[in-house]
């Protein structure tokens, strides 16, 4: 993905940011950015010719293809949508917060802290990003899986990641 | 020459039903599916967990043992699609589509028989075409230069991008964004580093399985958190909604035909996985349904043809992986390696110098399918209990497997990075109203079209009229300019309706959708 400086969040998904008048505009605006983006940095790779293409050619010819496409879609997008005719879900601000940090969490603590920690970690901090979950079960739950995933993982298994280290 | 064959067969059958063959074909179908059915633990994950034990074993039992993995974790690969939503093994990526609708509506019993028969099936098929069909297929792939795989390839990213729910230019961009992702890494050609951005981790490309996994996995996930209250804990399967009905298997009879065809004739050629088969199974089957709006929504034919094509192809998918050595896809090339650490080159002489070897496989097909089956009958309560966790329980722990199975594929956490990554990536897609199914054929596919694209010029000399000039080539370029220009037809002439019906299911499709449960 070319696109990595700006790690896209899930935000405002089918909120009122982005609803049906002005998705496709979105849609192919992004996909042209990531077209262009392959374009550019493609090139710096050397596009050669047809008969002795370089590294850049086909990311290019891609970019190309995919800017094409972006403004296929922006031009196809549909105008005339009745008004008021969207139900969107509100924005799930604490899930996707507890998903992603979870996720973070076991990274981190899997490199510092070893496996248990880590399986501790991005099971309760997701877990908590359920409305329906609570301190308690939360903490039942992310304490079964350390037990499960040591059994399955460590013994069973035997994934190369220790139950505990340090540094 | 069939006598020949017959005669080879019984010597395949007596190599694998040796006690100790046997148990080791038994062990890996078991461990494999069981953790096939493990949410983020695929056949890649599986097979190279355990390739490690294999270093030490004999290589007909070691083969043996990694055959029945992979298929034992594609059976529960397809438990995990239809009843979690979670394509472990990307070919199943298709089966969500139409699988998990079927659990959402209380038919997920049917959809696992239905995978169930139609696997069986479509093993059994292919099985008989990698008996019968050998020596004929590898002499009519050796003809396949690079221009006929680079056309094969393309007729498939355009079968690919275009079956996908919503706009075909959305799709079509998804699968570019895809060949793009695949591109990530060192050129093989020239050793650049291409869209790594300095990181040292993306060198050797994007993790199939952390691509897979986040954007099927974890995107939805942080689509459905606190959205599945109306679903989430109680839907109900019971043993006996495994036996479809009549009508049922009527209705799925013929997907499970086409599909198992399709199987077995992409299986027939060179590079191309099985990821891209089961979609174009699935992309066939909703064209020429009489009523494809209800694909998407839990249409049993949806399940029924990719599921088969997957399985008989699997099947096929070892006469170029045997006799070439050149692997459909990264499980194939995983077993692959395990034959070069035994110590076999795997060509077309290995037919003749590891008889053993080949005709023990074929036969263990045969049994490990028969064993998988009944394995499965009794099983399935354990996957229907797994179904009734409830979904806050469940994406926690969904989401530990998958962080720790994708570390496991190659021990590092920076492809946890990517599994976060994708996951955020995919949501934004899915909420653009993107289907992010394509991105991962484009993956899969890329690689393998950019090498050949080259190959062919270089042989050319940059001549373009390469792809048009071979006859096999020239036909796929043809059926390419069809699709596309069919497409073109279409949109022109039935702008209005289409879009419509392409934005109606697009509104139905999410997971909340109001218009879910009356579109069964």
């Amino acid at each position: 993905m070319e696109g990595r400086g700006e790690t896209p969040k899930p935000e405002g998904k089918r909120g009122p940011f982005i609803n049906k008048r002005n998705r496709d505009y979105y849609a192919g605006s992004l996909v042209i950015l990531l077209g262009c983006g392959a374009i550019v940095q493609g090139s710096t790779y050397g596009i050669g010719t047809l008969r002795s293409m370089g590294s850049g050619y086909f990311p290019v010819a891609l970019g190309v293809v995919l800017a094409l496409l972006g403004a296929g879609i922006v031009a196809t997008a549909q105008r005339n949508i009745p008004e008021g005719e969207e139900k969107s879900p509100p924005p799930e601000w604490r899930g996707w917060a507890c998903i992603a940090l979870g996720v973070v969490a076991f990274v981190v603590l899997g490199r510092y802290g070893g496996l248990l920690p880590a399986t501790f970690a991005i099971v309760f901090i997701s877990a908590l990003g359920d409305r329906n979950n609570t301190l308690k079960s939360a903490l039942l739950l992310s304490l079964a899986l350390v037990v499960v995933g040591a059994v399955v993982f460590r013994w069973a298994l035997r994934v190369q990641f220790p139950l505990f280290q340090w540094g | 020459m069939i006598a020949q064959t017959l005669t080879d067969l019984w010597h395949g059958f007596g190599v694998a039903l040796l006690p100790y063959n046997l148990m080791f074909s038994f062990f890996g179908v078991l461990i494999g599916n069981l953790i096939g059915v493990l949410p983020g633990m695929g056949a890649l994950s599986a097979i190279s967990l355990l390739l490690p034990l294999t270093y030490t074993m004999q290589p007909v039992p070691a083969i043996l043992m990694l055959a029945g993995i992979f298929y034992g974790s594609q059976y529960g690969g397809a438990i995990g699609a239809i009843l979690l939503n979670l394509p472990c093994h990307p070919p199943h990526a298709v089966t969500c589509l139409d699988g998990y609708p079927l659990t959402r509506q209380g038919k997920g019993g049917t959809a696992l028989g239905i995978t169930m028969i139609a696997s069986f099936f479509a093993a059994s098929f292919g099985i008989t075409v990698m008996i019968l069909a050998t020596p004929l297929l590898v002499s009519v792939a050796f003809k396949f230069g690079p221009a006929e795989i680079f056309s094969i390839i393309l007729v498939g990213l355009i079968c690919g991008g275009t079956m996908s729910r919503g706009s075909r230019l959305k799709g079509m961009a998804m699968t570019v964004i895809g060949l793009l992702i695949g591109i990530v890494g060192t050129d093989a050609n020239t050793g650049t580093m291409r869209f790594t951005f300095g990181l040292v981790d993306l060198s050797d490309r994007v993790e199939l399985v952390a691509l897979a996994l986040g954007l099927f996995g974890v995107t939805e996930f942080l689509r459905s958190v606190n959205r599945m209250e109306d679903v989430g804990a109680g839907v109900k399967v019971r043993l006996r909604e495994m036996r479809p009905s009549m009508a049922e298997l009527r209705q799925s009879f013929f997907p499970m035909l086409r599909g198992t065809l399709i199987g077995t004739l992409f299986g027939a050629m060179p590079g191309t996985g099985p990821t891209i088969t089961t979609f174009i199974a699935y992309a066939v089957e909703r064209r020429i349904s009489r009523t494809p709006e209800r694909f998407g929504f839990g249409a049993l034919e949806g399940v029924a043809s990719p599921e088969a094509a997957s399985h008989s192809k699997t099947q096929v998918d070892f006469i170029p992986t045997m006799s070439l050595g050149i692997p459909g896809d990264a499980v194939m090339a995983l077993i692959l390696g395990a034959l070069m650490i035994q110590g076999i080159q795997p060509g077309p002489q290995l037919i003749t110098e590891h008889a053993d070897l080949f005709w023990g496989l074929i036969a263990s097909f045969w049994i490990g399918n028969v064993l998988l089956m009944v394995l499965n009958v009794p099983m399935i309560g354990l996957w229907i209990k797994l179904l009734r966790l409830p979904y806050r329980y469940l994406y926690p722990s969904a989401l530990f497997f998958i962080a720790v199975g994708v570390f496991s594929t190659n021990n590092n956490l920076f492809e946890v990075w990517e599994v976060l990554f994708f996951g955020l990536v995919g949501a934004v897609f899915v909420a653009l109203d993107f289907s992010v199914a394509p991105i991962l054929l484009g993956y899969v596919l890329g690689p393998m079209l950019e090498e050949n694209f080259r190959r062919a010029l270089k042989l050319s000399q940059g001549n373009l009229m390469m792809f048009i000039d071979r006859p096999i080539s020239a036909a796929f370029i043809a059926v390419s300019a069809l699709l596309v220009l069919g497409q073109i037809y279409f949109a022109f002439r039935s702008r209005q309706p289409a879009q419509a019906a392409w934005d109606a299911a697009g509104a139905a499709g999410g997971r909340v959708g109001p218009g879910h449960r009356s579109s069964s």
